[in-house]
């Protein structure tokens, strides 16, 4: 499990975490969901320890990341994994190695069982046949896959996934959304996606954090949301245009910045 | 007053990248010497740096031995002093031409390779990944490159020697009708172990200086495609004018 108190990042004048409390529960998938420039990837960072924030905590395992030395967090990281937006695979190795690779690197398990661990994980994601073929002769949907398959490589405890459906035709939006929820409930691990894709959110969520610039305007599963009154809430997972969420947020008056500009 | 400030606060961001770039290569050569050591990562870009240079620089080296060859008897001639153009090319190419030339080559061709990659490497988000994946990305993938930049360039620098030499033996001995025990036999004596040593010197300084700024600019390139290919053309150009202007400086040292 893990608890974030109190969380503070900022950047330059513009306050990317406000003072953020919530937690992510093991065998749930929960979404941190809102619009962009919300500070959902700065939230993420700050939750895998790739950035340190200004302020507050997060807890993994009653573990305060923010005060561990770069040894302390490696040996954390090895039990984590994360898909990224773009899928970051090594554009120089071939898809077995990608996969293989945290393997090569941290552990000393022999080539035949590491070919066995690679068949299964592409098994998994259905791509097995891919082993030779570079990255760049993948689809986006592949890549993804492919991504998925190198982040359980290690049996993690933690999944992150950083936008795992946007770009991605709806049939591959699917798959990506069942390997997640599937994934979450046989490892009984903890799913954290950051996502603002509110179909597919309510389809693999368990429970949803929504972030309005830097805070937390709702939390609690997937039901509560959908059912709340609260109108920023109501406009954003209808996605509409006008509402208490303003489409622009200049500081000047549109009107002053036209007429006296 | 405008002016003024501008060119303080640039002067300062210059600065603030010097220091940067100072703690990026002193983490990067620190971590090349702690475990775990990654042979193979340093085998793949030695031969990238190195292996895969040697045909440029036999080019290279062949021309320009052979001009030195034919510039150096139309000089010396003028004093009736053919018999010392061993000398004269042994000396110029292991002194200057050999670590400059042989540099300036490398930059071009994997000076710019490294930044590009390290650029694509950073569009795509694969620097976090490795974090992720509790891998120092400085440790896996910039320490081999500067290593692997400090064993080549000598190396390819001896090399360069030797081809410069026989192509101003090929030129001078079998083209022009020099003296083939002169030729050899002069220059062999003329050559000092210190020539031969602050060739060497250059050389690993210019292998450092290269990688350095190559690894740097791509691991600090903007993560965009313009940025990328901006990083790439800084790295030619700040490179080419630091290995010159090092290579005046460690002249007029080892003098
Ligand atoms: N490295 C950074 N430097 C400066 N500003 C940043 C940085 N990262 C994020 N921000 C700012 O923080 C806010 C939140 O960004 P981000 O977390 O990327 O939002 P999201 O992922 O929800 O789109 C944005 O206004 C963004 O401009
Ligand atoms: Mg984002």
């Amino acid at each position: 499990m893990i608890r974030v108190e109190n969380l503070v990042k900022q950047y330059g004048g513009i306050t990317a975490s406000n003072h953020l409390n919530c937690r992510f529960e093991k065998g749930k998938v929960t979404v941190i969901l809102g619009g962009s420039g919300s500070g959902k990837s700065t939230l993420l960072r700050q939750l895998t320890g790739l950035e340190k924030p200004d302020e507050g905590s997060v807890y993994i395992d009653g573990r305060d990341l923010t005060t561990l030395s770069r040894k302390q967090l490696f040996d954390i990281r090895k039990k984590m994994g994360m898909l990224f937006q773009g899928s970051a695979l090594f554009n120089y190795m071939n898809i077995f190695e990608n996969i293989a690779f945290p393997l090569r690197e941290h552990t000393k398990i022999a080539d035949n069982i590491i070919k066995t661990i690679v068949t299964m994980k592409l098994e998994m994601v259905g791509l097995r046949g891919t082993e030779h073929l570079m990255p760049s002769q993948l689809s986006g949907g592949m890549m993804k896959r492919v991504g998925l398959a190198r982040a359980v490589v290690m049996d993690p405890h933690v999944i992150f996934y950083d936008e795992p459906t946007s770009g991605l035709d709806p049939i591959s939006t699917g798959v990506i959304g069942k390997l997640i929820k599937d994934l979450n409930k046989a490892l009984n691990i903890t799913s954290i996606v950051v996502s603002h894709d509110i179909e597919s959110c309510f389809k693999i969520a368990d429970n949803i954090i929504l972030l309005y610039y830097g805070e937390i305007i709702a939390k609690g599963t997937v039901e509560e949301i959908r059912n709340s009154t609260d109108e920023r809430v109501k406009q954003f997972i209808h996605g509409e245009p006008e509402g208490p969420i303003p489409f622009t947020r200049t500081a000047k008056n549109y009107l002053d910045e036209i007429l006296y500009d | 007053m405008e002016i003024a400030a501008s060119i303080g606060r640039l002067t300062l961001y210059r600065i603030q990248v010097l220091g940067r770039s100072g703690i990026f290569i002193f983490s990067a050569i620190v971590q090349a010497f702690l475990p775990p050591f990654r042979i193979s990562r340093l085998i793949k870009e030695i031969d990238f740096i190195g292996s895969k240079s040697f045909l440029i620089i036999f080019v290279t080296a062949l021309f320009t031995g052979m001009v030195l060859g034919i510039q150096g008897y139309y000089s010396l001639s003028q004093f009736g002093a053919e018999a010392a153009l061993g000398i004269m090319v042994a000396l110029s190419i292991i002194r200057e031409l050999g670590p400059v030339l042989c540099a300036l080559m490398v930059t071009g061709r994997a000076g710019s390779a490294i930044t590009a990659e390290l650029g694509i490497m950073k569009i795509t988000d694969q620097f976090p990944a490795l974090e992720m994946m509790a891998i120092d990305p400085l440790k896996y993938v910039v320490s081999p490159k500067i290593i692997a930049g400090i064993i080549s360039l000598p190396l390819l620098t001896a090399f360069f020697d030797l081809i410069g030499i026989t192509g101003g033996y090929l030129v001078g001995v079998n083209l022009l009708g020099v003296n083939e025990g002169a030729y050899i036999g002069k220059l062999v004596a003329a050559v000092t172990f210190k020539d031969v040593y602050g060739g060497i010197i250059k050389s690993l300084c210019f292998g450092l200086i290269i990688t350095w700024i190559a690894t740097f600019t791509g691991y600090t390139a903007e993560a965009t495609t313009e940025g990328v290919s901006r990083a790439t053309t800084n790295t030619v150009v700040l490179t080419s004018l630091s290995i010159l202007i090092v290579d005046y400086i460690l002249t007029s040292l080892l003098l």
